[in-house]
């Protein structure tokens, strides 16, 4: 893994596509954060609220993008991370994660990142200003 | 309708930073990295111990406000944020509560829409913050409607 210290506004880094969602994936999100509202697991409550079948946590998806940064642990953390969920994340959709650095400054990298489906409409959408230490 | 919900906040609750908890986490979102995973991997890292993920302060039990009464279904996730002083550690004691920061409506096309704009915070035993959590939710008209019923 290369080192994020000479990445230069405008790159990106190696973005990641995650299997397509599965059922069992937000059965286990649900477990493992405690959030159990059964739009996202069971398909007769998600109907019932309107919705044309079961969707992810937004949670589930911000949660994957940060992992685009887990291995730079050496070199810093996130200090801010901040989305907005802008668009609905269905079964079987195949989600890209990227993260572009759009600005830094000495000891801050700003980077914008993006939780894309594959219509390539961003569902996740934000930034993270990652902290060198 | 919960403009007079701003400025409450719940008692402070003590969390711990639950090795295994971390470890559902890291694989409920696929980012089975040693740094969050493997003791013996930690103590070579800068910081000497495991870290948990970003998102995982989310998790934590962050207190009741008693007069917040929120409907059961129908709201909407719209934004949410994190800021760090510095990662949250495996096995450390944390203190969490929440705040209502701010309430304002919008209306559009569907009608009226409520923003519920909540704070989660969490400090160490000395009181110092190690994260401050936004979260925006939004309730919209259908379910005003019948909130008010």
């Amino acid at each position: 893994m290369s080192s994020l210290k000479n990445l230069q506004v405008g790159e990106s880094l190696s973005s990641v596509q995650l299997p397509p969602v599965s059922r069992m994936d937000l059965i286990k999100y649900s477990g493992a954060s405690g959030d159990f509202n059964p739009i996202h697991t069971i398909d007769e409550a998600a109907k019932k609220a309107g919705l044309p079948g079961i969707i992810a946590h937004g949670m589930w998806t911000m949660g994957n993008l940060a992992k685009l940064f887990t291995g730079y642990h050496e070199e810093g953390f996130i200090q801010d991370y901040a989305v907005r969920f802008t668009g609905m994340v269905f079964l079987d959709d195949v989600i890209t994660l990227k993260a572009e650095l759009s600005e830094r400054t000495d000891d801050v990298l700003i980077f914008q990142v993006a939780a894309e489906n594959q219509d390539g409409k961003a569902v996740v959408k934000g930034t993270v200003n990652f902290k060198l230490v | 309708m919960y403009k007079d919900m701003v400025g409450k906040r719940s008692e402070k609750v003590l969390n711990t930073i639950e090795r295994g908890a971390v470890k559902k986490f890291a694989h409920a979102i696929g980012d089975e990295h040693p740094i969050y995973l493997d003791p013996e991997y930690a103590k070579t890292s800068r910081y000497g111990r495991n870290i948990a993920p970003v998102t995982f302060a989310r998790t934590l039990d962050f207190g009741k406000i008693e007069e917040l009464k929120l409907p059961k279904q129908g709201l909407i996730h719209g934004e949410q944020s994190f800021h760090y002083e510095r990662p949250l550690f495996v096995g450390e004691d944390v203190y969490c509560y929440t705040e209502v920061k701010d309430y304002y409506e919008k209306t559009g096309k569907s009608g009226t829409m409520g923003f519920l704009v909540t704070e989660n915070i969490g400090e160490d035993l000395e009181g110092n913050i190690i994260f401050k959590s936004r979260s925006v939710i939004i309730i919209t008209e259908a379910v005003r409607k019948e909130m008010s019923q």
